[in-house]
């Protein structure tokens, strides 16, 4: 069924062939970049510890880092993020990132707490 | 007003106010407002599982010890399946975004044959998660503990679980210690014939496969988290199938070609971009770290 009372409407809704070309040109730049970055991971995943034994806490940050990477280019290329206004993107980023920092901070000292009240008191 | 259109913009595309706030669409914003909710959603389960793995003082399994087989394959490929999926998802994100571009310059055909390659790519994502579920449940043999303390893997060469110790080429691998799915070093830790029957016979018990309350890779929290987050984020994969299975539909019979613009495409879009992006978290938290 079709509906005639939905009237939508997008700043950037239609562009033209020269600016698709741009577009599409840009889309597989980020296509091959998560895919670099999805193979460095693994493959830092399968040898780290065969390579240089001992650093695992580095490969994890590592790893922390390049999930924000991928995560930031999904978000402003794919999700068209980065086109809209700066206030949009202001209202839908950052009260997340307020309340996520918060919920990791929170996680991660209280986990501490209960990790050593069960080592060294039970 | 900050934040308003300062776009001279047509009446009738604005919103019922008469206004049309940040120049985004109606429909567009409150896809945002959903996903951001949702991501809170993913985000309290994943960090849920770095408290239960950061609080825990027992050993936790490692992903590329857990994870490490591939369908029809026999040997070890630690996290290539897994990264597979992660591939399989990232390249229906990228067709879903071409045919977003597509939408753009009101080319069905294009429209179609991307959206057509997304759907193909989240079924096959899905396929492939239900592998990795039968795969995760049903185990590697299992392990059993002996009333001395001591952890012995369970093998044989019919992967027979239900009476192990009479399958042909049964054997006991013992466990490194500390270790939740390797094996033990040395001459010694091979254990066969009359010796792995005793010690077979004297189980206290053996646990096998997987379910809610205990499971061969780790403490039972660790398979609930697997269940849970992957079930959650396949469930999230499979509707976004189905959403755009619609749309791919009513993009065939011409339904936003009449309306004079392909948004309905980049609000599915913007979902299963989402749906991508969530399994990028999972990927790390749950299969790398």
């Amino acid at each position: 069924m079709e509906r005639d009372d939905i009237i939508e409407y997008s700043l950037d809704a239609h562009h033209g062939e020269e600016e698709g070309r741009r577009i599409r040109r840009k889309i597989w730049m980020v296509t091959l970049l998560l895919a670099v970055v999805t193979t460095v991971e693994v493959a830092l995943g399968a040898y780290w510890k065969e390579w240089m034994p001992g650093s695992w806490h580095l490969v994890k940050w590592t790893f922390v880092v390049l999930t924000i990477v991928k995560a930031t280019y999904i978000v402003m290329t794919f999700m068209h993020l980065g086109d809209e206004r700066r206030n949009i993107r202001a209202i839908i980023l950052l009260p997340y990132a307020l309340f996520l920092l918060y919920l990791v901070f929170i996680a991660i000292w209280e986990s501490n707490y209960i990790h050593r009240v069960w080592t060294e008191f039970l | 007003m900050a934040g308003e259109a300062t776009k001279a913009l047509s009446n009738d595309v604005l919103w019922g106010g008469g206004r049309s706030p940040f120049s985004i669409s109606y429909g567009k914003m409150m896809m945002w407002f959903f996903l951001v909710s949702d991501a809170l959603t993913f985000s309290g389960l994943l960090v849920s599982y770095g408290f239960a793995r950061h609080s825990t003082t027992e050993a936790w399994p490692i992903g590329e010890e857990v994870f490490r087989a591939l369908p029809f394959l026999h040997g070890s490929y630690p996290l290539v399946y897994v990264a597979l999926m992660t591939a399989i998802l990232i390249f229906s994100s990228v067709t879903m975004v071409l045919s977003v571009e597509a939408g753009h310059r009101m080319d069905k055909k294009g429209v179609i044959k991307w959206l057509f390659l997304t759907v193909i790519g989240g079924a096959f994502f899905v396929g492939s998660q239900a592998w990795e579920w039968s795969h995760f449940i049903h185990g590697g043999g299992g392990y059993i503990t002996t009333p001395d303390g001591g952890k012995y893997w369970v093998h044989n060469d019919t992967h027979d679980t239900h009476d192990p110790a009479n399958a042909p080429g049964f054997h006991l691998v013992k466990a490194r210690p500390g270790h939740y799915l390797l094996p033990a070093e040395g001459e010694h830790a091979h254990v066969e014939g009359a010796q792995a029957k005793a010690l077979w016979d004297s189980r206290v018990a053996y646990i096998d496969g997987a379910n809610m309350t205990r499971n061969e890779y780790g403490p039972p929290q660790y398979a609930n988290f697997f269940f849970f987050i992957t079930g959650f984020h396949g469930f999230h994969v499979f509707s976004g199938v189905v959403i755009n299975l619609i749309v791919l539909l009513m993009v065939i019979r011409g339904v936003f070609h009449r309306r004079g613009h392909y948004e309905m495409v980049e609000k599915a879009g913007l979902y299963w971009h989402f749906v991508d992006l969530v399994w990028v978290f999972v990927f790390t938290f749950f299969y790398l770290l």
